[in-house]
């Protein structure tokens, strides 16, 4: 006795395989191109503003900085959408249509590149020099590169994020420590007392250097050593930047010194998380942190038994001079090629990021920095004294970021790869390794362009 | 005038049929032809989803294949998980179902127990394995260390990782209990006693009398299976996103399959290329593949001979 299996069943069956694997394809292969358009900014209308932000909090405060801009220009209106993911808001800016964003906002940096060379968001270029604003003297320098790609300013910096060092000054009485590195040889010093091994664990880790340590990633270390990443040809130069070998090999020989990548990875899968209140750095666990503006907030919260040091990150030995700066980054604001509005818009978005005023107002809500250089010394900042600390990272003009790519982070994904291999001990020949991973990064920009 | 009027009738006839057959077609012209037409169209241009898209001949096709670091190590995975993890399921679940038909009391606790974590929503139920399989702090590591038992890195070691997933999609095999239930309790009885008559050994009576008569819901489970395996997205991202400890929230650069590659499937690379790279081309080759690779496996279990239907079923 057999079962049968009828040839419509089967039929059908290739039917289901067919018809669900290419769900997935649909997903991913459609749009149309953009188109721009003129408008009178003085007429009566309302313009659309798409942003990321969800908190209570935040959307309160958007709110606040909406309203003084319809104070201001009276027949603008601005409908606001908030949370609006990266796919939501690349979606709609390749669709356009009437209830499409005019001006933008998004926390990915990162796709800056993309929005410029696919022309998604204007050139803000000539709206600038109309209003007879200089993006230079106005922006802080690195705010002021990762949001342009190829001299096309396609966006404009909506609050930055500073990243630092955060200490735990208790921690640090009790192992005779009396100030913060400034130098990464002290650092790893200061790291090695800090650390207190209890069996094969730690009772006190002085500093978790693994890159899944949050935010201790390649481009947040290599920050510290100022690297290139691209030759003017647009070519990747992290096989000959000494910068790139300098930050890897700095944060191996921390993996190394303080106890070897198998037993910090054991000891970091059961930390906290990131975002929660048991985060490593607020429950004492680890004493020295690489982190955000944001971590003194949170860490506050949580009301630590410790008090809580910030810092700028320590430089290389010999960049001492150089102490003070840091890695930025943050969100960024452009007007989209599908508006009919792009002068609304712009009144919009040169308010938001431009006006001083507004610019503090906005940082003092959100807890972000402020990302114009006259925002950045303005009295009517209010913050936490430590916060100083990212004002001045921010407005340093030794501060650096991660350039605009074609592709978005691609390139900081590939290092971020070699970064595991090198850390974990599966890469050994660190030049051959960057040697592939250049090739990769030219190879993956090529496909891209 | 009588041809006329046949004619006249075999028209109507044919466009009653259309009529009748319209939903489906129009159905089958949106969600089938026209995304596989436009996924092998855009397979060979380049179209970063915002400029119209240029023809870039087989360049897409090449880069996937020799050029992005990806694709065999998601390709790897993938075919682990319907090889492996497809073929334990549905082992596991003909077990339970065989257990839960067999137990003479009890069977509507058990069976309740065994299919609830079917619907456990797939992120609740991975970050829950995440925290039970935590090699620092979870409770299963504890129990190992103390009786002895080498303890695995499980979601933190590239070895484990995949095991792990396995374990939970063992856990959440309530559905092919119940069909697998099902099939069984419809098995006719006089076959076993006939069976038992002529002195067959209970695996005779299984492989003879059980297998045959459950084979297309065999068949049903293992295509199935292979399916969703070959779309296993979720599960791989989260629990990999929580091992790594690097939840973020917009912005998050793409991080491929902690650790080392080993979570990584396919399906996570057509949303990688698509969406993060803006590479549309590549993701569509991608999604072709899995298309393949479906078609393929569908083609080779339902195979008249040495599939899993026999001839003449």
């Amino acid at each position: 006795m057999s079962a049968r299996m009828p040839e419509v069943v089967r039929k059908a069956a290739f039917a289901l395989t067919a018809s669900t694997a290419l769900l997935l394809s649909t997903t991913a292969c459609t749009g149309q191109a953009a188109s721009g358009a003129s408008d009178d900014a003085s007429k009566e209308q309302t313009i659309t503003f798409w942003h990321a932000w969800s908190a209570p909090n935040e959307v309160k405060a958007v709110k606040a900085l909406v309203a003084g801009f319809e104070k201001a220009h009276p027949n603008i209106h601005v409908n606001v959408v908030g949370n609006m993911t990266d796919d939501k808001i690349n979606q709609a800016l390749r669709a356009g249509g009437s209830k499409a964003p005019d001006v933008i906002s998004s926390f990915t940096t990162n796709n800056v590149g993309k929005f410029c060379s696919s022309g998604a968001l204007i050139d803000l270029n000539p709206f600038f020099k109309k209003s007879g604003i200089d993006p230079n003297t106005t922006f802080p320098k690195a705010m002021n590169e990762y949001t342009q790609y190829q001299l096309d300013r396609c966006a404009v910096p909506l609050l930055g994020d500073a990243y630092g060092l955060y200490y735990n000054k208790t921690a640090f009485e009790k192992a005779g420590i009396s100030s913060p590195p400034k130098t990464w040889s002290e650092f790893e010093a200061d790291a090695k007392k800090l650390t207190i091994p209890q069996g094969d664990t730690y009772k006190q880790l002085g500093f978790m250097p693994d890159y899944h340590g949050w935010e201790t990633t390649t481009e947040h270390y290599m920050g510290q050593f100022s690297p290139t990443y691209f030759d003017k040809s647009g070519k990747s130069t992290v096989a000959t930047d000494p910068a790139v070998t300098d930050a890897l090999e700095l944060q191996k020989k921390l993996v190394d010194d303080l106890g070897g990548f198998t037993k910090l990875e054991k000891f970091r899968s059961g930390l906290g998380d990131e975002w929660g209140p048991k985060h490593p750095f607020q429950t004492g666990q680890v004493a020295m942190q690489l982190d955000g503006e944001w971590r003194l907030g949170m860490a506050l919260a949580t009301k630590p038994d410790f008090e809580i040091g910030v810092a700028p990150l320590p430089v290389a030995d010999d960049q001492a001079d150089q102490y003070g700066k840091g890695y930025i980054t943050g969100t960024i604001a452009g007007i989209a090629a599908t508006s009919k509005k792009q002068n609304a818009a712009w009144e919009f978005v040169k308010y938001v990021t431009t006006d001083t005023d507004a610019v503090v107002g906005f940082s003092n809500a959100i807890h972000n920095v402020p990302s114009t250089l006259d925002a950045l010394k303005s009295p009517k900042l209010t913050y936490d004294p430590r916060f100083k600390t990212f004002l001045d990272i921010a407005a340093n003009p030794n501060s650096t970021t991660s350039p605009a790519s074609v592709n978005g982070g691609v390139y900081l994904t590939t290092l971020q790869q070699l970064g595991y291999d090198y850390e974990s001990g599966r890469l050994t020949d660190l030049s051959a390794g960057l040697k592939k991973a250049a090739a990769q990064i030219d190879t993956d920009i090529a496909q891209a362009k | 005038m009588t041809t006329l009027t046949l004619r006249t009738k075999r028209r109507r006839s044919a466009l009653r049929t259309l009529a009748f057959l319209s939903p489906w077609l129009i159905g089958f012209a949106v969600f089938f032809a026209y995304p596989m037409i436009s996924t092998v169209y855009f397979s060979f241009m380049h179209y970063d989803g915002f400029k119209p898209p240029t023809w870039s001949g087989t360049k897409n096709w090449t880069y996937v294949f020799e050029s992005y670091p990806f694709f065999w190590p998601a390709l790897r995975n993938t075919l682990w998980l319907v090889v492996i993890m497809v073929t334990l399921r549905v082992l596991f679940g003909l077990g339970i179902g065989m257990l839960i038909t067999k137990i003479k009391t009890g069977t509507g606790v058990f069976r309740t127990l065994f299919y609830l974590p079917y619907l456990a929503p797939p992120v609740a139920a991975t970050m829950a394995f995440a925290f039970l399989l935590n090699p620092g702090t979870g409770p299963v590591n504890s129990i190992l260390e103390k009786t002895g038992i080498p303890a695995p890195g499980w979601f933190n070691d590239p070895d484990w990782s995949k095991p792990a997933l396995t374990l939970m999609f063992l856990w959440g095999v309530g559905d092919l209990m119940v069909i697998f239930m099902a099939a069984l309790l419809d098995v006719p009885k006089e076959q076993y006693e006939a069976a038992e008559l002529d002195g067959a050994s209970a695996w005779q009576r299984f492989r003879f009398v059980t297998l045959p008569n459950i084979s297309p819901i065999i068949m049903f489970a293992v295509v199935t299976g292979v399916i969703a395996a070959m779309q296993c997205y979720t599960q791989p991202l989260v629990a990999g996103k929580v091992a790594s400890g690097v939840i973020q929230g917009a912005g998050t650069m793409f991080e491929p399959g902690y650790p080392e590659h080993s979570t990584l499937t396919l399906p996570q690379l057509v949303y990688n290329l698509g969406f993060q790279r803006f590479d549309y081309g590549s993701a569509c080759v991608v999604a072709l593949v899995l298309f393949a690779l479906s078609m393929a496996f569908t083609a080779l279990l339902m195979r008249r001979r040495g599939g899993l239907i026999q001839a003449g079923d």
